[in-house]
């Protein structure tokens, strides 16, 4: 494999962001030899992407809370970590008691590094919103047009509309005023039981997020036109998004648009947990599937431990106590000394960070009605398998969402069920009257992200694997066939 | 869609789409430096062969497979680009088997 | 649920088949199947119509093979127009290739063998030299030593035979019924009363197609199933335009352009995770074979566990002690979907006492009293 990456750590940690860092400045306090994998090329994760190489005038347009990230960054950098960047994890092979094997690929190189623990900290992803044009050039994840500010300074020219429901909203377009784009409008979609939120008011009002998000969001208000109460959405346009319509009221209005920003929250990444073996649950406030996890973050398998978003959405600023728990209980069962203190204090943190969320995330809870789409709405991107196929294949009986995908293909993609999941789940659960949390999710399965045949068939393997694969038969021992690349 | 903010830009990086030169910044990912080079269309889908773009940015949706220095299917959002760099556009399946002779 | 005449156990490929192949007899069929995520072996197998190397001592598994393959266009087309699903049923006869003298060696002598056995009536095939497979298929890999040729063998896209058996079942008045697995059977007086966390339900006869499960059902009504325990792991890649020159019973090319790579065969466990080891060294034979597929990159593995009868050879038959239970099982199960449907179901409707080939009967494995 590559030079840079060593075959053995003691603590892998995978994912620099909030979560990551922070498990990782926690175990190396306690000696620990960590080794932290991210794809991205700078520490920071998705809140902080670029935090490292953002010039001043951009951090400053970004906020003081992105700004403040930098800190974590350098302390990470100090923290004798490894931090090897660049680098995408296709897998996490826990083996009963044994080793834990990580595989990892680098610039076209596949390898395995075995360790004794791993912590998952691969954060959130955007929660898809499946609505009529959403394949079309010019509709984008608002988290997508933040992070192509953050990372490349990206400003959306031309009519811009941003679109669903969630804080994120918010925040964007205040960033985007600030440098000096007006999107044209702020369309929200709140859930039909937003009043749910109502009784966690107290709570939140107690938090510094209350006074923060409120000034946003009047900030935001009057700047652009906020349409709030929207019960449907949908883009237009022939082969590139020319304006969304949303449905209020019953009826329908236009607003053109060159760009729709589209947001229903984020849910965690699963791919790699739930390939890893980790069992999911149900959350039904939040209405997506997250990790089995207890509180520290360990999981019932050995050594594996998941940490921030990626165990259940919470914010970066709990993803960082949730970071210092995981690597506490990794050290733990590393046989490493853990300062009953520090333990306290992560916990502390974890709970003042977490005050005030049930009020969030019920305010901003999607309405299930634009998870769940109708028609010929396309809902698994890659396979482009239509909402009403999907029902229709429900209505043959299917027990869940994998006999789906195999009528279907919803999933098979290279996304690998990314992008659909949780709309199978959410049609299905539509059209049969069931919980989700009985329907269950797509599985997903080793590898979490394509490897080409060529770095595959480079991986070490032993004996009983080549009885497994080749039976009697051995395979030369002439060096493989590889085609020059560029042919 | 996009146009870079006004603040001093890093290193000017040439890279190559389809053989036509575009202006990218050195640490931009491929994806971000066309989209800021103001390409809408990344690819046609596999499957109806519909024009495609990037989704998610985060490498999550798979929308910006493209055929980047002879290797098909990558990730354009998650290659940090180089000077030179040839990326070409796929139109449905990447061709990676001999046509079929009909 | 109640008005029906037999209950397939099992909505698989097996159970598919033959609940459609009982409906059309003008049954009233019920179709009882488990979870989401109970073990499939029809939603995790390769697709091949194959007949090639089957039934090397048995020679009525070679000839039953080949009679599949040689009814599967007519059944195709009946499935289609009935289901609306295009199987992309495709027949062009399938490579079996040596990396080695001693390999290549090893496969004529077993198909010599079959040959031989059957009197000439199994499919035919040629051997193929190394100076020919670089004429027929450019591109081969330079190890490829030689191959042999099956004229019989095929593929098809499986994920739609379970879609479409599931469709026309439905068209032809099969009712399906998910998340009822059955523990336990119990003869009865008005035939059996079948089990299961669901409750319970009195059926008149009953099939047991419950893949894996069988072995632990068949013994309920007097019937055996034994089985070997064989854990198969395919890698699949995305798709690509162009064609793969050849089909083999190890690397086919999907009609929507995916490849597929198969297939281990692992006999002692029982994890579900796949091997990262076994996925290597598959795709090392693969570019072996044809060194194009290098480049092209992985986007799925799973693993499955065969349906695997412990002589390998298909188990078909009613019970002696109860009769009006059945059992139907196999490792084929879409190979052999076309005669489960259109001779295996019409024998168990009409209650003939033996049902397909009398090699398979389940009585050869001793049924205990
Ligand atoms: C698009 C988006 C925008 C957001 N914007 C805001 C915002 O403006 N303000 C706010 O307060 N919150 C925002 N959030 C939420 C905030 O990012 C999270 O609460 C916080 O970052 C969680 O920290 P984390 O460490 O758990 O995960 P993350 O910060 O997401 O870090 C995870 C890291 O793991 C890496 N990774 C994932 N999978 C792999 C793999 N297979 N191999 C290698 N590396 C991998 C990723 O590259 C990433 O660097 C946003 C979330 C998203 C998804
Ligand atoms: S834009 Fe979504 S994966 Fe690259």
């Amino acid at each position: 494999m590559s030079a840079q990456l060593p075959d053995t750590a003691e603590l892998v940690i995978i994912g620099a962001g909030p979560a990551g860092m922070a498990a990782a400045i926690e175990a190396r306090a306690a000696g620990a030899e960590v080794m932290l994998l991210d794809e991205t090329p700078a520490a920071g994760g998705q809140i902080w992407r670029a935090v490292g190489t953002a010039p001043e005038a951009r951090k400053a347009l970004l906020g003081k809370e992105y700004a403040a990230g930098a800190a974590l960054v350098s302390d990470f950098a100090a923290c004798g970590a490894h931090h090897a960047s660049g680098v995408s994890v296709w897998g996490v092979m826990p083996d009963g008691t044994g080793p834990i094997h990580v595989g990892v690929s680098e610039s076209g190189a596949a390898g395995m590094i075995e360790t004794r623990a791993v912590i998952l900290a691969t954060g959130a992803q955007e929660r898809p919103l499946p609505v009529p044009g959403w394949t079309l050039p010019g509709v984008m994840g608002a988290g997508a047009a933040q992070i192509a500010l953050k990372s490349g300074g990206l400003l959306p020219e031309g009519r811009c509309v941003l679109a669903g429901v969630g804080p994120l909203l918010y925040l964007l377009a205040d960033q985007l005023l600030r440098a000096g784009v007006t999107p044209a409008a702020l369309v929200e979609t709140p859930s039909p039981r937003r009043r749910a939120a109502l009784p966690h008011l107290p709570d939140f009002l107690r938090t510094p997020a209350f006074l923060k998000g409120a000034g946003l969001i009047a900030r935001v208000r009057r700047r652009i036109p906020v349409i709030t109460g929207a019960e449907a959405l949908e883009i237009t346009g022939e082969s590139r998004a020319e304006a969304l319509r949303y449905r209020r009221a019953g009826s329908w209005h236009e607003i053109p648009a060159d760009l729709v920003l589209l947001h229903a929250g984020v849910v965690p990444s699963l791919n790699l947990a739930v390939a890893a073996g980790v069992p999911t649950r149900w959350n039904a406030v939040l209405r997506c599937f997250e990790p089995e996890t207890d509180a520290a973050g360990a999981t019932d398998l050995p050594g594996l431990f998941i940490a921030g978003d990626g165990a259940g959405i919470g914010g970066a600023e709990r993803a960082l106590p949730s970071g210092r728990r995981a690597a506490q209980a990794a050290l733990a069962q590393l046989g490493r000394e853990v300062d009953p203190l520090a333990a306290a204090e992560a916990q502390r943190q974890w709970h003042r960070a977490d005050r005030g969320r049930a009020f969030i995330d019920r305010w901003f809870a999607p309405p299930p009605s634009l998870l769940a789409p109708q028609g010929e709405t396309i809902a698994c991107r890659c396979e482009e398998v239509p909402a009403s196929a999907i029902r229709d294949a429900a209505r043959l009986g299917a027990p869940g969402p994998n006999q789906i995908k195999t009528y279907l293909r919803c999933g098979m993609g290279p996304c690998q069920g990314r992008m659909c999941a949780a709309s199978v789940t959410e049609i299905m659960a539509d059209e049969s009257g069931r919980d989700p949390a009985d329907l269950g999710h797509l599985r997903f399965r080793t590898p979490v992200r394509p490897l080409s045949l060529a770095e595959l068939a480079q991986l070490p393997a032993g004996e009983a694997a080549r009885r497994a694969a080749l039976g009697d038969a051995a395979l030369p021992e002439t060096p493989l066939p590889l085609p020059d690349r560029s042919s | 869609m996009f146009r870079r903010d006004p603040i001093p830009p890093g290193e000017a990086v040439e890279i190559l789409l389809d053989g036509q030169p575009i202006s990218a910044r050195r640490g931009d990912s491929v994806a971000g430096a066309l989209l800021a080079g103001g390409v809408t269309r990344f690819r046609d889908s596999v499957v109806s062969g519909a024009p495609r773009a990037p989704y998610c940015l985060m490498g999550t949706c798979f929308e910006c497979l493209m055929t980047i220095d002879g290797v098909a299917n990558r990730q354009a959002c998650l290659v940090t680009v180089e000077p030179g760099m040839r990326i070409t556009r796929q139109s449905g399946a990447p061709s990676l088997l001999p046509e079929a002779e009909t | 649920m109640d008005q029906h005449d037999i209950t397939v156990i099992g909505g698989g490929l097996v159970g598919s088949a033959v609940a459609l192949g009982l409906a059309e007899t003008g049954l009233r069929v019920l179709v009882l199947d488990g979870e989401d995520l109970s073990r499939r072996a029809s939603r995790a197998n390769f697709g091949l119509v194959w007949v090639s190397g089957k039934g090397l001592g048995t020679p009525d598994y070679a000839r039953w093979s080949f009679e599949a393959a040689r009814i599967w266009p007519g059944f195709a087309r009946d499935l289609e127009a009935r289901s609306g699903v295009s199987l992309s049923l495709d027949q062009p006869g399938g490579y079996s290739f040596g990396l080695s003298i001693g390999e290549l060696d090893g496969i004529i002598a077993e198909m010599t063998h079959i040959t031989e056995e059957t009197d000439g009536e199994g499919a035919p095939w040629r051997m193929v030299s190394r100076a020919e497979l670089v004429r027929e298929i450019p591109g081969i890999g330079p190890d490829v030593a030689g191959a042999v040729h099956g004229s019989a063998d095929g593929h098809l896209n499986a994920l739609r035979l379970f879609h479409a058996l599931h469709r026309a079942g439905a068209a032809a008045g099969v009712t399906y019924r998910a998340h009822h697995a059955v523990t336990q059977i119990e003869p009865s007086s008005a035939g059996f009363r079948l089990r299961g966390d669901w409750g319970q339900i009195t059926t008149p006869r009953v099939v047991l197609a419950a893949g894996t499960e069988t072995e632990r059902l068949a013994p309920m009504v007097g019937l055996a199933a034994p089985l070997k325990r064989s854990r198969g792991q395919i890698v699949v890649t995305e798709r690509v335009s162009g064609r793969l020159p050849f089909l083999s019973a190890i690397i086919r090319q999907t009609d929507e352009g995916s490849v597929m790579i198969g297939d281990s065969d692992e006999g002692d466990t029982d994890a579900l995770a796949g091997n990262p080891e076994i996925a290597a060294l598959l795709a090392a034979r693969a570019i072996r074979v044809y060194p194009p597929l290098a480049r092209l990159n992985m986007v799925r593995s799973w693993t499955g566990f065969r349906v695997k009868p412990r002589d390998g050879i298909p188990i078909y038959g009613q019970s002696r002690s109860c009769p009006g239970a059945y059992v139907v099982l196999c490792h084929s199960g879409v190979t052999l979907a076309a005669l489960h449907a259109r001779r295996i179901a019409p024998q168990i409707a009409e209650g003939a006492a033996q049902i397909g080939p009398a090699a398979f009967s389940s009585e050869r494995f001793h049924v205990p009293a």
